[in-house]
């Protein structure tokens, strides 16, 4: 353990300003704080401070994203075993899961932690530790199937314009990771909708004639269709407990309502999401499903809206997100009821979009300084005038 | 008792090396020193000059823009040293301490009979107008004003601090002479706070002509600003003035023995003080006062007050006007190896369920001064408002404070905080913001521009 500490003392100075390498030294600086909390002590204000620091909380989130991550790789592999009827087990199940997902994750890390190594080293910042949540989410919310080069770019626009335009990490107004799909699905709607792209090898394999394991091409009856394609209760009814499970077609890291859970589990036992957005979005969920189901616009009971698609996900794990969310616990109340609501209200009466969840979010993520800014004139207000009486 | 005040939010911080009940030694003060630091926005005006003879409430230096209020000596000596840091700003005005102590008589005095002027005069005269604090903005208090309302916490919540009872429980009858005093300074009398678990228990529920109010809650509930939040919010436009207990007993022995008395008892505490008891001295005294306390060859931080909000004094330098306790922790200058990455950190504390604390409710850490991270933007939004208990919003009222917006200030509450209130804040933010040094810059902005 000393003979680590020095070695990074040895090599520091080459790092500092002035060193050899001393361009890099926000780089090194995030490599070092990686390994060792630093030696920083307290100069002003409170002398002793909590042990927690942002790698912790970030590091929570990841931790609460593997379950749903894992689930991803099995079930990646498991819907193309299905679609092209090749009896694997277990292990080649995960295999070809693996390669599918992990080349998304090289990606996403890659390149927004290239970005945000650089604008760190440009502003003089640390590097903050926000984009290992982002580069966790993306490979999950997106299709398994999206070309390589598409999540490249589309990463670097939300980072870019997405995120260090306003001042990196805490400054965004849209959660990054959203607003890669976002990018992704308006600029490559073929890619990011329909009923083949949600299955790993199926496009390659309707453009090539081959895929990753071709077998014997896809089976008869292959649909590789979401629910969200045909939300009907007669189609959905027989799928339910697949959809529980999760393994349906899907984003990534989307399908499995238990993985989901287990994940919304820690976030909320370690108080790092806020239960109140989750709490709200699913009451948003099921009280516009249940009226959409009432007026006979949908046949589906409300609470298959919150096993279907991305709205559970979004719910535990986007929605959440505390620097695009608002901030007020009151205005969290409001915004998370607004997320689940908007995101139905899309699904059942939008015919252009089957899903909502990651429109909703957006543009809650738009609104909520301004409920913010309403909760907190009205809460003034309030406490002016109950001076004044008293 | 029917209408307690009870605050949910809030933080006992869990930090070892409280002062046992028992006092260990009567400090012979040998260098004193007076601090127009401890006073904020003070421009202070120089009386003395090195090598002048001075006695126990002999004017040291004046406040240059009202030259009534004055600041005296604790002890009588000769003026040693003045200590002037960067442009000449005056730091420290140092006296040595003469053997025997000799007092100015300022002449035994019946509060009954004295009318506000007369009371006024007196503190003012006597060098102990600068107890008395105005908020807004936690400045000494100006004589020409009348407060709304004059607040007193009769107990307290911050970390290790000196327990009231033992420390001033003996001087009930001067902080009621005080109270007798102060009370006719306003028409909205003195507001006492107390603490309601601890009400029978306490000598000073004693205290009469005073408006009492209880309160329960983890720390911050014993901070003033806090309970006149709760009490009666300040607005803008009205002032009101705060005391502390310790000032208190110096003002009721003014007036009871006509002598400028500051002797208190001092609690030395934490995690590095050799077993923590009390000591008798002087506001002024030198941390070596206490050297037996402490083990001089380790790095360690000497804090005139408690960790959340005392001000690093350093082992040369010398105890604060206000303070009554004295902190000894190791400074935390030490790398630590995956310390965010380990699932469990047994020997440090933290609030959040991120870490295991809250399995051992009970035990006391050895905190040190390490910041645990880097610092960062606000990211986690709710971790505020769970130690804050004061119905605002901390976050927006930081970030007005950052954006130097005024209007936005005024409207978040800058009038009824000051840093101590935001100081758990700072405590458990995970993006290491420097939360009090912003409330600092904000009211020094407010100063400038409001007045």
């Amino acid at each position: 353990m000393n003979g680590l500490r020095n070695l990074v003392d040895k090599i520091k100075p080459t790092f500092e300003k002035g060193g050899k390498l001393g361009f890099l030294h926000s780089t090194f600086d995030a490599f070092e704080t990686f390994l060792f909390v630093p030696n920083t002590v307290t100069r002003r204000g409170a002398h002793v401070r909590d042990c927690v620091d942002l790698k912790r909380v970030m590091i929570m989130v990841v931790l609460a994203l593997v379950p749903a991550m894992l689930f991803g790789i099995w079930n990646t592999g498991y819907q193309h075993n299905l679609a092209f009827g090749l009896d694997w087990g277990f292990w080649n199940i995960v295999l070809y899961g693996l390669v599918k997902v992990l080349p998304l994750y090289v990606v996403a890390y890659l390149v927004g932690l290239a970005i945000e190594f650089v604008s760190a080293q440009i502003q003089g910042h640390e590097v903050n530790e926000g984009y290992l949540v982002s580069g966790m989410l993306i490979p999950l919310i997106v299709p398994v199937d999206v070309p390589l080069w598409m999540l490249a770019i589309a990463v670097a626009f939300a980072v870019i314009i997405g995120k260090e335009v306003f001042g990196g990490t805490g400054m965004n107004i849209w959660n990054p990771a959203l607003l890669t799909r976002a990018f992704l699905f308006f600029s490559y709607p073929s890619k990011m909708s329909g009923d083949t792209v949600w299955t790993g090898g199926v496009t390659r394999f309707l453009n090539e004639g081959v895929a990753y394991q071709a077998g014997n091409g896809l089976v008869d009856g292959f649909s590789g269709a979401t629910p969200l394609a045909n939300p009907t209760l007669e189609n959905l009814q027989p799928q339910l407990t697949d959809m529980i499970l999760g393994t349906i077609p899907g984003s990534v890291g989307e399908t499995s309502v238990i993985a989901i859970l287990l994940g919304a589990a820690l976030l909320l036992w370690t108080g790092v999401a806020s239960w109140k957005i989750m709490v709200s979005s699913v009451l948003g969920g099921l009280a516009i499903g249940y009226l959409g189901y009432a007026v006979g616009a949908t046949d589906l009971p409300g609470y298959y809206q919150l096993v279907m698609g991305g709205f559970l996900f979004g719910t535990v794990f986007m929605a959440t997100d505390p620097v695009t969310s608002a901030q007020t616990e009151c205005g969290k109340w409001i915004y998370g009821f607004l997320v689940g609501a908007l995101a139905v209200t899309v699904r059942i009466w939008n015919p252009g979009y089957p899903e909502g969840m990651m429109l909703a979010i957006l543009l809650m993520n738009t609104f909520a300084p301004l409920i913010d800014h309403y909760v907190i004139e009205g809460s003034i207000k309030r406490r002016a005038k109950k001076v004044k009486i008293a | 008792m029917s209408n307690n005040i009870y605050l949910k939010k809030g933080l006992d911080l869990p930090i070892s090396g409280e002062a046992a009940q028992s006092t260990k030694k009567v400090i012979v003060p040998d260098v004193v020193a007076v601090k127009p630091t401890d006073f904020r926005g003070l421009v202070p005006k120089l009386l003395v000059k090195e090598g002048d003879k001075v006695l126990a409430g002999s004017p040291v230096l004046a406040d240059k823009m009202s030259q009534n209020i004055l600041f005296t000596s604790p002890v009588s000596g000769t003026v040693a040293e003045v200590v002037r840091g960067e442009k000449r700003k005056l730091l420290e005005v140092r006296i040595k301490a003469d053997a025997e102590q000799e007092y100015v008589d300022f002449g035994v005095k019946n509060v009954a009979e004295m009318t506000a002027e007369q009371i006024k005069e007196a503190i003012l005269k006597a060098g102990l107008w600068p107890a008395l604090t105005q908020r807004p903005y936690g400045i000494i208090a100006n004589p020409e004003a009348k407060p709304k309302a004059i607040f007193v916490s009769a107990f307290t919540t911050a970390p290790l601090a000196a327990n009231p009872e033992f420390a001033l429980g003996a001087d009930v009858e001067y902080i009621q002479t005080a109270v007798n005093a102060l009370s006719k300074l306003t028409d909205g009398g003195v507001h006492f706070s107390l603490n309601s678990e601890n009400y029978s228990g306490t000598p000073f529920h004693k205290v009469e002509n005073v408006i009492q109010h209880t309160f329960s809650g983890k720390h911050p509930a014993g901070n003033v600003g806090v309970q006149i939040h709760h009490i009666s919010p300040i607005r803008k436009g009205e002032t009101v003035w705060t005391v502390s207990l310790v000032m208190l007993a110096a003002i009721g022995k003014l007036f009871s023995t006509g002598k400028y008395d500051v002797r208190r008892k001092i609690a030395v505490t934490g995690p590095k003080s050799i077993s923590p008891a009390y000591v008798e001295g002087y506001p002024g005294i030198a941390i070596k006062d206490v050297a037996e306390f402490y083990n001089a060859a380790e790095n360690l931080r000497f804090v005139s007050g408690d960790v959340l909000t005392g001000t690093n004094v350093g082992a040369n330098g010398y105890l604060g006007f206000f303070d009554n306790q004295i902190t000894i922790l190791e400074e935390g200058d030490k790398y630590e190896l995956l310390g965010w990455a380990k699932p469990v950190r047994c020997s440090q504390y933290s609030s959040s369920r991120t870490y295991f604390s809250w399995l051992t409710p009970k035990k006391k850490y050895a905190m040190d001064t390490n910041l645990h991270g880097g610092p960062r933007a606000f990211v986690v939004n709710d971790v505020y408002g769970k130690v804050l208990p004061m119905d605002l919003f901390p976050v927006h009222l930081l970030k007005a404070c950052l954006a130097n917006n005024i209007d936005d200030m005024e409207k978040f509450g800058i009038y009824e905080v000051l840093e101590e209130d935001l100081a758990l804040c700072e405590f458990v933010c995970p993006s290491k913001i420097y939360v009090q040094q912003i409330i600092t810059d904000g009211i020094a902005l407010m100063l400038k521009e409001m007045c």
